[in-house]
């Protein structure tokens, strides 16, 4: 195990004072988690911001599926939950948060995505875990920890609300 | 999935809850400012029409286009069809225009199953309604939209009342309905149930009245007088009184029993204008849920890769 539960918490609570200390404020964010783990880190985020600004953030979900570039390549996906929150991203501070960052290509359609959406003043990535590895020009503004993997390796996240426990750990390392 | 939708029957119990759950989805996107998904951007769906369908036909072709699918609309009217081709020939023209899906609607029973599997094409063929044999995605967007009102089905009662012996509606909805766990009740008089009626492991009734109160489901069926070439009751009044929902019969319903009518409806026949226009009638949302159902189908029939079926559940490549 790489983090526990301790360890997560703390990373989100630095996480958003970052966020803060970066966007002077909580006014005029959005955040948007990307299914499925992204979604409870942005609702904590968000507990925490309200908690330190004592006003309410809004939170929502943005499924990538369909703008994903390896769609044609695998069998159909089945789509997740995307819920952007009432008052919509125009002109707002849109913070992506997702669990691991890889490839890239993820954010990529995510950044897809947001465009038919609306169009936000700024976009900005906070992810708990950054493994490296990436194949496209994209970086995270806001990182839990820096993990250097080997690309056999499999970054495993567990949370609370998908799996009962917080835990990070790193799978299939060579002995 | 299978490659293609030839059936209700073709669909087990996770097929149909993936389809509903993706449609849940794909319905959000009618209150975005872009109503569009790239998803099957370069692809091409062939709307081949034998009968006239227009809600059907503008049904599949609002679905194809928001998931930015090509659409090509192939009717019968002034067209080769209408000049004697056969459907294998017209099927060659399509193989070789470069279809991804053929949306089918033909007058005869098994003409799509014929289409898919003769080798003719290598597209996925969706079944639009095929004579008196079937319309799956009519009931996908049946239960989609009993499932958006009333929850999981399972144990819930559907009465299909009206023309089952003309309605592939009727058929989808019994085989699909069963797979998701409701009790169907077929209501006609005995000239409108089919032969056979008691291979298809459902309830059947003559009498409206008895039924009514216990269903949480009514769907009125068309009386189809284009098929009518036989008298099968005695007159339109008759049958009216008999089988119509009027506001008389709908006051003897459960507080949270939905009507449905997959349309076009003929007013005072077996529905009457209060009833259709009263809070209980879902038949308007009906035609909403069948644009996110059937990109549903297009969507999960096509998206993934060729020759490959079932859904991929990895999530560790983020």
């Amino acid at each position: 195990m790489v983090l526990d539960a301790r360890d997560i918490a703390r990373a989100l609570t630095r996480i958003s004072h970052e966020i803060l200390e970066r966007n002077k404020g909580a006014g005029d964010l959005v955040l948007l988690g990307i299914p499925r783990r992204g979604v409870p880190l942005a609702r904590r985020v968000a507990e925490r911001i309200s908690a330190v600004e004592g006003l309410e953030v809004p939170v929502g979900s943005l499924d990538v599926t369909m703008y994903r570039d390896d769609l044609r390549m695998k069998p159909a996906r089945a789509l997740l939950p995307t819920e952007i929150p009432p008052g919509g991203i125009d002109g707002r501070t849109v913070v992506l948060v997702d669990d691991v960052l890889f490839s890239g290509r993820t954010i990529r359609a995510a950044l897809d995505a947001l465009n038919d959406v609306g169009r936000p003043e700024a976009v900005r990535l906070a992810v708990l875990v950054d493994r490296g590895h990436r194949e496209l020009p994209i970086r995270a503004d806001f990182v839990g920890k820096n993990l250097p993997t080997s690309l056999v390796e499999r970054v495993s996240v567990r949370l609370a609300e998908t799996d009962e426990v917080d835990a990070v750990s790193i799978d299939g390392a060579p002995a | 999935m299978k490659r293609h939708l030839l059936s209700a029957a073709d669909l087990t119990r996770d097929d149909a809850e993936l389809v509903l759950r993706t449609a849940e989805e794909l319905r959000s996107l009618a209150d975005r400012p872009i109503k569009k998904l790239p998803a099957l951007r370069g692809r091409t769906v062939v709307n081949l029409f034998f009968e006239d369908s227009t809600r059907t036909r503008i049904s599949f072709e609002a679905a194809a286009k928001r998931l930015s699918a090509d659409v090509i609309n192939f009717s019968a009217k002034g067209s080769s069809l209408s000049k004697g081709e056969s459907l294998k020939d017209t099927a060659l023209t399509l193989e070789a225009m470069g279809a991804d899906a053929v949306v089918v609607r033909h007058g005869a029973s098994g003409a799509p199953h014929r289409l898919a599997h003769s080798g003719w094409v290598r597209s996925s063929v969706v079944n639009a309604g095929d004579g008196t044999h079937e319309h799956p995605t009519q009931a996908l967007l049946d239960a989609f939209t009993m499932w958006r009102h009333l929850g999981a089905l399972d144990g819930r009662r559907v009465a299909i009342v009206g023309d089952v012996l003309h309605s592939r509606v009727a058929r989808s909805n019994a085989l699909l309905l069963q797979t998701l766990g409701a009790e169907v009740t077929l209501v006609a008089p005995p000239t409108l149930l089919p032969v056979g009626i008691d291979t298809w492991g459902v309830e059947t009734s003559y009498d409206l009245d008895a039924v009514l109160p216990k269903a949480d489901v009514v769907m009125m069926l068309r009386v189809q007088r284009e098929r009518m070439n036989a008298s099968f009751f005695p007159t339109a009044r008759e049958y009216s009184r008999r089988y119509g929902l009027d506001g008389k019969r709908m006051r003897m319903l459960q507080d949270h029993t939905i009507v449905m009518h997959p349309g076009p409806m003929v007013r005072g026949m077996e529905i009457t204008a209060d009833v259709a226009d009263s809070d209980r009638s879902v038949i308007v949302e009906q035609v909403t849920n069948g644009v996110a159902v059937r990109m549903a189908v297009l969507y999960l029939l096509l998206s993934g890769a060729e020759g490959v079926t079932g859904t991929d559940e990895s999530e560790n490549d983020a």
